[in-house]
């Protein structure tokens, strides 16, 4: 089949049309198989059989997939394009747990103990699952001249670490290369010991925002500093929501304007207002993200009032986790601002031994503390 | 000119032709990896083919301990080919990757020719010092002049990506230009496999590059397989009860879940303590060879033991 008549590719008409239409089902169903991929399928083709539909998806799944996130698309896709039955369907849950999931529900574990709490605000931190979008309205004056100040307060202020890359400098340990290549100017005389160190570089920061029901009314002003954060430092800032999902929204976030970040944002989040499940969520996120490296060396800022209904244990064990992980665990309480305020709920009481810096979250000022904390971390 | 920039019409008869030596499907590629010891499935042998008669660089993703790495050395060894392997880490640099000048060696000519009143030619002197015995070819040099090779780019999601950017003009067209010596090309691009663990996203741009494969666990007669084969002093009853804890081990949403790597080291410490069989009491004492975190231990030891590891 290679000799045959038609493209320049070597491989007949149909099969590159063929190929052609299935790209474009691929794309329907959500996996971007860009020009140059679906050129490397052809290509692939024309190495094996053809009317062998195991060679031909190995040949798709290999050159059109970029991530696991692909291949249950794929597997769809070609059972659909090609009718028959796709040859290895993954029956396995593999990576299934360790996909990327942009919005992913946590179980609920039975058993979260009632009577540990007061009752209202048992009802208050429900677990229960409750999706409902944010209303998002255009922000006021006075959040924009917020935002705009919280920005300038962000851009300076970034915790650093020493990296693996050095930079010449003044003092540090000697650079061999570089005297000798001063020293081989200079008709190989050593005269002047260079030196470098270790050039700092911005420490990861990652922002858990609680978008909880109990959480509501410090949400929308929390989620206006993580876009702060992270129009700040784009590329070392990480923005999860939590309440009964953890859902990623750092790339909502990036959007510049913060009317239509914050929309985004919003869109992407669907337990906003809803139920809260820390523990479980927070498992999620380290099993999912944290331990893969987001969390590694970084400085984690949970923003939440701490009400638990899942079982204040997991909650412990995750935040142990976290802190053996992360550089520094900040935890955000709105209510620590409020006179007389103590860390009494179960959730609360449970987090704080893991915690290092607990500060409060409620107004522009606290913000700024915050911003210290972050920074010194 | 360039082996993979150049068009499809031109690349045709070389392509499609893979020498003699080399697998001619899949299928004989499996088989011819499965003789070194490596049991690939279908999807793997399909991309290890593609990747060898296409020149694309063969990207692998898939938890830790699938037989990633496993996968570029048995490779080398089919193909007969030299392995070459950069491990990466954050501040990888060019000159750890590349290549770096002698500088002790320059210096030492220097000197030498100086003793030797040889300094009055200083055009002729300095261009004596930039000669190739004077540069230190790093893994991805080596793998360019000792063409064909097999290069194995371990772990590239550890490195920055300021390296990544780096690596795809390299991998692009298999050239390197050295300012002092000129450009050096792959006459055979090497076959390159690149590994990731997933800690972070690689760039879209380096896996557009390459064959994109995810690696399974393998399942459970491939897994007694695998083990029996690698490990010939295991008895195939061991071996079948240690596959068959580990995949129930893999089940139970562990921290680490267990590779073929923790299993065959699994089978080969109880074979070192001289057990037949698996029993719950050895298999407690052996635990640490394939649970590596201390909640992981405890979960499983929490768990009926029996039911686990029962015979």
């Amino acid at each position: 089949m290679a000799e045959a008549n038609g493209t320049a590719t070597g491989v007949a008409r149909d099969v590159v049309d063929t190929v052609l239409g299935f790209a474009r089902t691929l794309r329907h169903a959500g996996v971007t198989a860009s020009p140059d991929r679906v050129e490397a399928m052809v290509a692939a083709i024309a190495h094996l059989d053809v009317l062998d539909p195991s060679a031909v998806y190995w040949a798709g799944r290999l050159t059109l997939c970029g991530g696991p996130d692909d291949l249950d698309r794929y597997d769809a896709a070609f059972a659909a394009f090609f009718g028959g039955e796709a040859p290895r369907m993954r029956t396995s849950s593999g990576p299934e747990r360790e996909r990327v999931v942009q919005s992913a529900p946590v179980q609920t574990t039975e058993g979260g103990e009632d009577g540990g709490e007061p009752a209202d605000l048992a009802t208050r931190a429900s677990g229960e699952e409750v999706l409902r979008h944010r209303d998002v309205g255009e922000l006021t004056v006075a959040e924009r001249e917020q935002l705009r100040r919280l920005f300038a307060l962000l851009v300076p202020a970034v915790p650093m670490r020493p990296s693996r890359r050095r930079r010449p400098g003044p003092h540090g340990s000697v650079h061999a290369a570089r005297t000798v290549r001063r020293a081989l100017r200079d008709g190989g005389e050593v005269g002047r010991l260079m030196y470098h160190r270790a050039r700092p570089r911005p420490r990861r920061v990652v922002l858990l925002v609680d978008v909880s029901g109990s959480m509501s009314p410090y949400a929308d002003a929390l989620l206006r500093f993580a876009h702060a954060a992270v129009r700040a430092r784009p590329a070392s800032t990480e923005v999860f929501t939590i309440g009964t999902r953890l859902t990623r929204v750092t790339r909502e976030l990036r959007l510049r304007d913060p009317d239509r970040a914050l929309a985004a944002s919003g869109s992407a989040i669907p337990d906003w207002s809803g139920g809260t499940r820390i523990g479980e969520v927070l498992k999620a996120f380290l099993d999912r993200w944290g331990q893969r490296g987001t969390a590694r060396g970084a400085v984690v800022v949970i923003c939440s009032d701490g009400w638990e209904r899942g079982g204040t244990e997991l909650l412990g064990e995750q935040m142990a986790r976290l802190q053996r992980l992360a550089h520094a665990v900040v935890w955000v309480n709105p209510h620590k601002g409020r006179l007389g305020y103590e860390p009494l709920t179960g959730g609360m009481q449970a987090a704080l031994p893991a915690v290092d810096h607990f500060v409060a979250g409620h107004s522009l000022a606290a913000f700024e503390e915050l911003v210290e904390v972050i920074t010194d971390a | 000119m360039l082996p993979r920039v150049s068009e499809p019409t031109t690349t045709a008869p070389t392509e499609t032709a893979p020498r003699p030596d080399l697998p001619g499907d899949p299928g004989a590629l499996a088989a011819a990896l499965e003789a070194t010891g490596y049991l690939p499935d279908e999807g793997l042998a399909t991309a290890a083919y593609l990747a060898l008669v296409m020149h694309r660089p063969l990207f692998l993703e898939g938890e830790a301990g699938v037989g990633k790495t496993a996968l570029a050395r048995a490779l080398a060894e089919v193909t007969g080919r030299p392995l070459y392997r950069l491990q990466c880490y954050e501040g990888l640099e060019a000159s750890q990757a590349l290549y770096d000048w002698d500088f002790g060696r320059q210096l030492l000519h220097l000197r030498a020719a100086e003793a030797a009143h040889e300094g009055s030619d200083t055009a002729a002197l300095e261009a004596s010092l930039y000669d190739r015995r004077f540069l230190l070819a790093r893994p991805l040099l080596q793998a360019l002049e000792d063409s064909p090779a097999v290069l194995l780019v371990d772990e590239v999601d550890r490195a920055d990506d300021e390296f990544e950017a780096f690596l795809l003009e390299v991998l692009s067209d298999f050239t390197i230009s050295i300012p002092e010596l000129g450009t050096v090309r792959a006459e055979t691009p090497p076959l390159v496999v690149l590994t990731s663990n997933r800690t972070r996203e690689v760039h879209d741009a380096l896996k557009r590059r390459c064959l994109y494969h995810w690696l399974e666990h393998p399942d459970f007669d491939r897994e007694v397989a695998i083990l029996r084969r690698r490990l010939p002093q295991v008895t195939e009853e061991l071996a079948r009860q240690v596959a068959r804890a580990t995949a129930q081990l893999r089940g139970l949403d562990l921290l680490k879940p267990p590779g073929v790597a923790e299993a065959m080291d699994w089978a080969s410490a109880l074979h070192a303590l001289g057990a037949r069989e698996l029993d719950p009491d050895t298999a407690a004492r052996t635990l640490g060879a394939v649970l590596k975190y201390r909640e992981d231990t405890d979960r499983v030891h929490s768990l009926a033991r029996g039911a686990l590891f029962g015979g």
